[in-house]
């Protein structure tokens, strides 16, 4: 009983009181408790890697990532506050400005987490920022699967699932700062063990159009698509989360 | 009577779609009308602007010249500019041919792709079409916002009906435009 009171404490996350087990992380502890935080490179059931900083919250005054942050007695959080709405603009901006994000030809329109994030944050007005139109290569050289860098927002989450989850190690990110991409396992995605059956390969694991299974494109009618209608929230980042019971044991975090 | 306000519309590097989705405000177009009236646009016909405007409406970004001239003449005589649908704002599917896969020179690339090197292209004599009547291709597309200040975006593949027909009322009213949920669409 003495365990059970000492291993759960309470933080505030915009006022409201939550519940944490001991261990978890800032973002587990909030999803359990119903409070959705913006997040574009985390995924329920891979490891947590603070890349993206879209779930970066307020905690005691400074700014760090809700994802790989752990939670700590007494935290007072701020999530939806207009500061950390601006960054997370800003943040999701300069990603469309970095790729080319060329959303009317796009399949994964209307299910591109990174758009739903653009118009949960209202995006609409020019940024500050040049459109930078990389020059990337494209990969459609297996007979199921396309590979479309330029839409890559390096999330990393193929990368993850695949290592973690497939023990396939098809994708790795290669080149440094603006040059870095996401590689494959051989010269060409054909020459890799991916296949359609991958986690890493399944719809929702890639947050954009990167990842692309062959001839499923635009199955879905406009209007009925999963942003259409209501914004990303927490039902959805649950709906696209990865199977929690194929997480490898180390990923589990020891109590402090 | 309340004095109306003037509009300007053009189209520029785009597909005429987002004119399309003006006319798909249907009769509510003749409430619009109400409190707004047309001066140089494609739906009227009058090729220069015969005042000063109260709001522009730019479809399309920039890929020659003359998509240049007519946006800062629209810049210089409308008070409010408003960028509307994907290709005015970045550009587009014509600004795919920026970034034409490992292309040196991307537009060289395109033009050949489109009049010499597509296999379904009849075109003997190999030529590229350079009238002097034609406007000179830019190197590269531009958004509206490279080249001019905009006031307003509109986003959308076209913005639909209702979202142009909110967005005009408020800006005929002098209201901020806001976007609610729906509004918002790259697609």
């Amino acid at each position: 009983m003495s365990e059970t009171l000492a291993s759960t404490f309470t933080i505030q996350v915009d006022g409201q009181t939550v519940t944490v087990q001991a261990g978890q992380s800032i973002m587990e502890a909030c999803d359990a408790a119903g409070i959705y935080i913006p997040r574009l490179c985390d995924c329920e059931g891979l490891v947590p890697q603070g890349s993206c900083r879209v779930c970066c919250v307020d905690i005691n005054g400074r700014i760090q990532a809700a994802c790989t942050q752990p939670a700590a007695p007494g935290q007072v959080i701020g999530n939806e506050t207009p500061t950390l709405n601006a960054h997370r603009r800003t943040l999701v901006e300069m990603l469309f400005h970095e790729g080319n994000h060329l959303c009317p030809i796009c399949e994964a329109s209307g299910r591109c987490e990174l758009q739903a994030m653009a118009y949960r944050l209202g995006i609409t007005q020019a940024s500050p920022y040049p459109y930078l139109q990389p020059v990337r290569p494209v990969d459609a050289s297996h007979p199921d699967i396309a590979l479309d860098n330029n839409r890559c927002i390096l999330c990393g989450r193929c990368i993850r699932a695949s290592r973690d989850i497939d023990q396939k190690h098809v994708f790795d990110y290669v080149g440094r700062g603006i040059h870095k991409r996401i590689g494959v396992s051989a010269a060409r995605l054909a020459e890799t063990d991916a296949s359609l059956e991958d986690e890493a390969i399944a719809r929702g694991t890639c947050p954009v159009g990167c990842i692309l299974r062959k001839r499923e494109g635009f199955d879905t009618p406009v209007g009925q698509r999963l942003f259409d209608r209501r914004p990303i929230d927490l039902d959805n980042a649950v709906q696209h989360h990865i199977p929690t019971q194929a997480v490898p044991a180390h990923i589990e975090s020891d109590p402090p | 009577m309340k004095k109306k306000k003037r509009l300007a519309t053009a189209s520029l590097a785009g597909c005429f779609g987002c004119h399309m989705s003006l006319l798909d405000m249907d009769e509510r177009l003749l409430e619009v009308l109400e409190h707004v009236e047309f001066d140089r646009s494609p739906l009227m016909d009058f090729k220069g602007f015969r005042q000063r405007c109260d709001i522009g409406l730019i479809e399309g970004g920039c890929c020659n010249e003359d998509n240049v001239h007519v946006l800062r003449q629209f810049r210089e005589n409308c008070d409010v500019l408003v960028a509307i649908g994907q290709c005015a704002i970045m550009g587009g599917l014509p600004v795919m041919r920026n970034a034409i896969m490992h292309a040196d020179d991307p537009l060289r690339e395109c033009l050949e792709e489109a009049y010499n090197e597509s296999p379904r292209v009849l075109n003997p004599g190999n030529h590229i079409p350079n009238d002097p009547a034609l406007p000179l291709l830019l190197d590269k597309v531009y958004t509206c916002s490279e080249v001019v200040h905009i006031d307003f975006q509109i986003p959308g593949c076209p913005p639909s009906g209702d979202t142009l027909y909110q967005v005009l009322m408020a800006l005929a009213t002098g209201k901020k435009p806001e976007f609610s949920y729906g509004m918002i669409k790259y697609d």
